[in-house]
């Protein structure tokens, strides 16, 4: 809760950089993209080229049909409509119930105020992974396996994202707006709508950027309640991987297709994303 | 209920003085979160040790057949179940801890004053951003044993290939790099912020004091940091305690390698669950994983507490 002002983050450094660090910076975005380039590699070529002796190194003529190979043979395509649902609904209502739980937390005095807050932060920390059995087997009364709402419904609110918003808004959101929406007779809901959120609103983003892309990362919990044959991109990833396409320029293809988006989404954003995440340190 | 609202009352600020009717408005803020946190959250946790209690088939999940503790007792007499332990500590390690010092010294350079740095910071976040299954579909097929890309890198600098499925340490190595790989650049980030916070003058005076940049990096930077380095520390072994992904699909197998070499204990309470269906052990499983988590937490604060005061 150390207030950093945004403008620390922009003040210089009085160490300026040398050759050396910029060298070996340089060679650490190498090692990073490297994977990047090689799945490009790969799924652009075919697998006897892969599986030459001497490797090709360069991106070669085969990556639209390795492409549609890979949406056919294993449902790419449906995967990514499916994760693209999943990690829009899901990053709506975790901002949504984040905003107003976070609001409450920041600024509302009421009863029990301390003890939920401690559950909140007391089980940010448990990984999820660890209720996946229960959760399971609810799925299962319920008869939601293998469709999407399975996935959905778990996800919609989220620990962390309460204390994120309660951690923004407890400095973004002056005492004095609230009081004065109370003097003039605002009820809460009007004051959290006209008041609250347009302050909240970078907060909103940050978050909602950090909860698509673990949504559409997310692993356990979906091949545990998904199949095959109505996948989300890791689902059907997670097919590919185990051998249901034995073609490897196929897999690469698939995964190229899988991680596009993320990555299109990391190119447009990817310095509020860094952005969103050092001040995430710096508050928490 | 009274003694706990006492304080609180006493310390009421001005601004939320609720008029009568506005009294329950937190609760309604509150309420969209903590219902769904309860029912998917909270009550799964703790259901998973009543759970670990019973025979629960994956097929019939809805039976449940009292057991007492023999899920446990089980689990304690399976050699796997030790190996998987075992393997949990070591990749833990082999992952943990060069991803965190990676990660210090790339976010000391990136506090430098760089041309390009925005440029830097994005590239190092990218593998963050990339999925678990993608990431390790990908290190699988550089790992290769016959065609992979990093054999044929060895074979022209004249060095023998290595097996990187069937070896228990090259395996394990090959699982804990796909970790790193994705990790050290979202704690160099961390790192990052952390060193921002850290006054300025600090350096400038041991600057004039004739303090060397590794010396001001030793006794201004890290003991700076001390409480990001705990916060990293602690995800990350949380985070090695769940792996689950990586060695799934480093192979394809929930098996974790021919012989089990590289399986962790997420791994393996997947496939006691869903490879062999037994829900019951599955959850006892979970339940030790739970109970690792709290005393890896526990550990953690009393060194960091023991710690500060040996410095103070």
């Amino acid at each position: 809760m150390t207030p950093v002002k945004r403008s620390s983050v922009k003040r210089r450094s009085p160490l300026q950089g040398g050759p050396l660090a910029y060298g070996v910076l340089i060679a650490a975005t190498l090692v990073f993209v490297f994977p990047f380039y090689w799945t490009l590699v790969a799924a652009s070529r075919s697998n006897s080229e892969l599986s030459a002796a001497t490797p090709a190194l360069t991106p070669g003529p085969n990556l639209f049909h390795n492409i549609g190979e890979a949406l056919q043979q294993a449902a790419i395509g449906t995967a990514l409509v499916n994760s693209l649902v999943v990690a829009a609904a899901v990053t709506a209502g975790v901002v949504l119930s984040s905003t107003l739980a976070g609001f409450a937390f920041a600024k509302l005095r009421f009863r029990g105020r301390g003890l939920l807050l401690a559950i909140t932060v007391g089980t940010m920390m448990i990984p999820p992974q660890l209720g996946v059995i229960p959760l399971f087997m609810v799925i299962v009364k319920l008869d939601l396996q293998n469709k999407l709402p399975s996935v959905i419904l778990p996800a919609l609110v989220s620990a962390f994202g309460v204390f994120f918003m309660r951690q923004f808004l407890v400095q973004a959101l002056p005492d004095e707006l609230i009081e004065a929406g109370r003097m003039d007779g605002a009820s809460s809901l009007r004051i959290f709508w006209s008041i609250v959120l347009p302050v909240a609103r970078p907060g909103m983003a940050v978050l909602g950027m950090l909860t698509f892309m673990a949504t559409w990362n997310d692993f356990f919990w979906p091949i545990v309640a998904l199949s095959s044959q109505n996948p989300t991109v890791q689902v059907a990833l997670k097919s590919l991987g185990q051998g249901y396409v034995p073609d490897q320029s196929i897999v690469m293809a698939g995964t190229l297709v899988g991680t596009l988006p993320v990555l299109v989404v990391f190119a447009l954003l990817g310095r509020q994303i860094v952005g969103g995440i050092m001040q995430g340190a710096v508050k928490g | 209920m009274a003694t706990l609202s006492a304080p609180l009352r006493s310390s009421q600020p001005a601004v939320a003085r609720p008029r009568r009717g506005a009294r329950l408005a937190p609760y309604g803020f509150l309420a969209p979160f903590f219902v769904l946190f309860a029912a998917f959250g909270l009550f799964p946790l703790l259901y998973t040790a009543y759970v670990s209690l019973h025979r629960v088939e994956l097929q019939t999940s809805e039976r449940m057949d009292w057991l007492g503790f023999q899920n446990y007792t089980r689990l304690f007499e399976d050699p796997f179940f030790w190996n998987a332990l075992g393997n949990t500590f070591t990749i833990g390690l082999l992952s943990t801890v060069p991803q965190l010092l990676l990660a210090l010294g790339l976010a000391h350079l990136l506090n430098y004053r760089l041309r390009g740095r925005t440029f830097f910071r994005v590239a190092m976040l990218m593998p963050y951003a990339t999925s678990v299954a993608a990431a390790t579909l990908v290190f699988a097929q550089l790992f290769g044993r016959d065609y992979g890309l990093i054999n044929w890198a060895l074979s022209t600098v004249g060095l023998s290939p290595v097996d990187w499925q069937a070896n228990t340490w090259a395996s394990q190595f090959g699982v804990s790099l796909i970790v790193t790989w994705r990790w050290t650049g979202y704690n160099a980030l961390i790192y990052l912020a952390g060193m921002q916070s850290i006054p300025q003058e600090l350096y400038e005076s041991a600057a004039v004091d004739g303090a060397s940049r590794w010396q001001q990096f030793r006794h201004i930077t890290v003991p700076g940091l001390r409480p990001t380095i705990v916060f990293t520390v602690v995800v990350s072994t949380i985070g090695a305690t769940q792996l689950f992904g990586e060695p799934l699909l480093y192979e394809g197998n929930s098996g974790g390698g021919i012989s089990h070499q590289y399986q962790t204990l997420g791994l393996y309470m997947y496939e006691q669950g869903w490879t062999f269906f037994h829900l019951g052990r599955a959850a006892a499983v979970a339940w030790v994983m739970f109970l690792l988590i709290v005393v890896l937490a526990l550990v953690n604060a009393a060194i960091a507490a023991r710690r500060n005061r040996t410095d103070r």
